[in-house]
C-alpha cells in the first residue's frame, strides 16, 4: 500500500464514514466534521508511529493535516527531509 | 453598521425580563420551590445568584461554595461575599475528599506521567490550545507542567493520556453537579447552571457535569451583557474585576488559553458578527484582527459547534413513539 492508501485506510477505520467511496481524498477532515480535535491527535500519533516522523507543534496546521492528501505530502516531506525532530515543543521558560 | 455597540443592552429591562421567566420557570414549569445555584466567585454564577435572589427572595436561594485541591482561594472567599451580600444562605461543601476517593487526581497524575514521569508533589499543570491569531494551526490541545521551581515545559499528549487527564478532570463537574442536586433534592429546589452564551453556545462545559441545570437564564447573553448586567445588579467590583478563568487545573489558567480563541470582549463581538454574516474586514476594523484573523475565529465558532453538539444531546432513543 502506498502512504496515501496507508492513511486513507486509518481514517476509514477510525472515524465514521457512512459510505467510503464518497470519502474523496482532498476532502476536508476537520472542516467536513469527520475528525474533531481529538481525532486530530490520533491522526497525529498514528503518522508519528507508522512512518517514524516527528509532528512538531508548529506542524499542526490544516495545510499539512486537513485530507489524507495533505497529510500523505506532509508524511512524504518529513521523510524527505530525513531530520528527526522532538516530540515536544521543548520551550523551556520560567512562571 | 457594526460597532461594540450591537452588544449594548438595557441591563434594568434584561434583568427584569430574566426574573420574570425565572420566577415563571422554578415556580410554575418546574414546580420547585426555590433555586440552588453553584457560585464560583465568578461574573456568571454571581449574576445569577442576584437574579434568583431578585426574583424568588432570598429565603427560596441556597449559594453552594465547592472548592477542592485545585481552586483558588479567591473563589471560596468572593463567592461567600456574594452569598452574604444577597442575604442567601451559603453551604461550604469541599469536594476533594470525594474526588479523592473516585481517583481523580491518581487518574489526573497518571495521564501526566505519560509525558513527564518526574511530574509529582509541587508540580503544576493546565491544557492549552495553540493561539489561533499567531497561524493557522489545528486545535490540538498542549499539556503544560511547572515544576516546583516554577520552571515551565509544553509537550503535545498522545491520544488515550490527553483523553483520560480530561475525562479525571471532568469528575470536578460531575461531583459538583450531584452536589447541586443533593441540596435541590433536599429542599425540593431546582438546580441553576450558569453559562453566559459563548460557553454555552461553544460547548465550554462537561455533559452531566456544569452542563446540569434545570434552567440557564443567561445562557442567550453574551459575556459583554452579563458584565453590564452584573454593574447594574450591584455585583462587587472585585468580582467584575477578575479575570475570567476555568480554576480547574493547578496552574493558573484564562479561559482563552484553555478554551476561546479571544479575550471575551473580542470573542462576543466574533460571535455576534459570525451569526449576522458580517464581512471579517468589518470586524477587524473594530477588533484590531486582521480579515484572516477573524476568518479563523469564524472557522474556530463553527468547529467548536459541531464538537459541542454531542454535549448538548439528550439520550437517543431507538424509538421515539411514546406510549403502548
Amino acid at each position: 500500500m502506498t502512504v496515501q492508501q496507508r492513511i486513507r485506510a486509518f481514517i476509514l477505520e477510525n472515524f465514521y464514514v457512512s459510505d467510503p467511496a464518497e470519502l474523496a481524498d482532498d476532502a476536508l477532515l476537520v472542516t467536513s466534521g469527520l475528525v474533531d480535535s481529538t481525532g486530530v491527535l490520533e491522526i497525529i500519533a498514528f503518522v508519528e508511529e507508522e512512518f517514524g516522523i516527528r509532528v512538531r507543534d508548529d506542524e499542526t496546521t490544516p495545510d499539512n493535516l486537513e485530507s489524507i492528501e495533505r497529510i500523505a505530502s506532509f508524511v512524504a516531506r518529513k521523510r524527505q527531509a530525513n531530520g528527526p525532530t522532538s516530540f515536544t515543543s521543548g520551550d523551556v521558560s520560567a512562571a | 453598521m457594526f460597532s461594540r455597540d450591537v452588544l449594548r443592552i438595557d441591563p434594568a429591562g434584561v434583568a427584569e425580563q430574566i426574573q420574570t421567566t425565572l420566577r415563571e420557570q422554578v415556580l410554575g414549569s418546574l414546580r420547585r420551590r426555590g433555586a440552588v445555584v453553584g457560585l464560583s466567585g465568578g461574573v456568571d454564577s454571581s449574576v445569577v445568584a442576584t437574579l434568583c435572589t431578585r426574583a424568588l427572595g432570598p429565603d427560596r436561594v441556597v449559594g453552594l461554595l465547592m472548592p477542592e485541591r485545585d481552586s483558588s482561594g479567591d473563589a471560596l472567599r468572593l463567592g461567600a461575599m456574594v452569598a452574604d451580600r444577597l442575604g442567601i444562605r451559603h453551604v461550604v461543601e469541599d469536594v476533594g475528599p470525594a474526588l479523592e476517593a473516585l481517583g481523580c487526581y491518581e487518574r489526573q497524575l497518571e495521564a501526566i506521567r505519560a509525558v513527564y514521569p518526574e511530574y509529582g508533589p509541587g508540580w503544576q499543570c493546565k491544557l492549552t490550545l495553540p493561539s489561533l491569531l499567531e497561524g493557522d494551526r489545528l486545535n490540538v490541545t498542549t499539556l503544560t507542567v511547572a515544576d516546583p521551581r516554577g520552571m515551565q515545559r509544553s509537550s503535545r499528549m498522545p491520544p488515550a493520556a490527553y483523553l483520560q487527564l480530561v475525562a479525571a478532570t471532568n469528575f470536578k463537574q460531575r461531583v459538583r453537579a450531584m452536589v447541586e442536586y443533593y441540596h435541590a433534592d433536599r429542599l425540593n429546589f431546582a438546580v441553576v447552571g450558569t453559562p453566559n452564551r459563548l460557553e454555552y453556545d461553544q460547548g465550554f462545559f462537561v455533559k452531566q457535569g456544569d452542563g446540569a441545570a434545570d434552567l440557564k437564564p443567561i445562557a442567550h447573553l453574551y459575556k459583554t451583557q452579563v458584565y453590564a448586567l452584573a454593574e447594574h445588579l450591584g455585583v462587587p467590583a472585585e468580582v467584575r474585576s477578575r479575570p475570567p478563568t476555568t480554576d480547574t487545573f493547578s496552574l493558573a489558567q484564562t479561559q482563552e488559553e484553555f478554551y476561546f480563541a479571544l479575550p471575551y470582549a473580542d470573542m462576543d463581538l466574533c460571535l455576534w458578527a459570525h451569526d449576522h454574516g458580517t464581512a471579517p474586514a468589518e470586524v477587524g476594523a473594530v477588533t484590531g484582527l486582521t480579515a484572516e484573523q477573524v476568518e479563523r475565529v469564524y472557522r474556530d465558532i463553527e468547529a467548536k459547534r459541531r464538537a459541542s453538539r454531542y454535549l448538548h444531546q439528550a439520550p437517543l432513543l431507538a424509538d421515539d413513539r411514546r406510549g403502548p
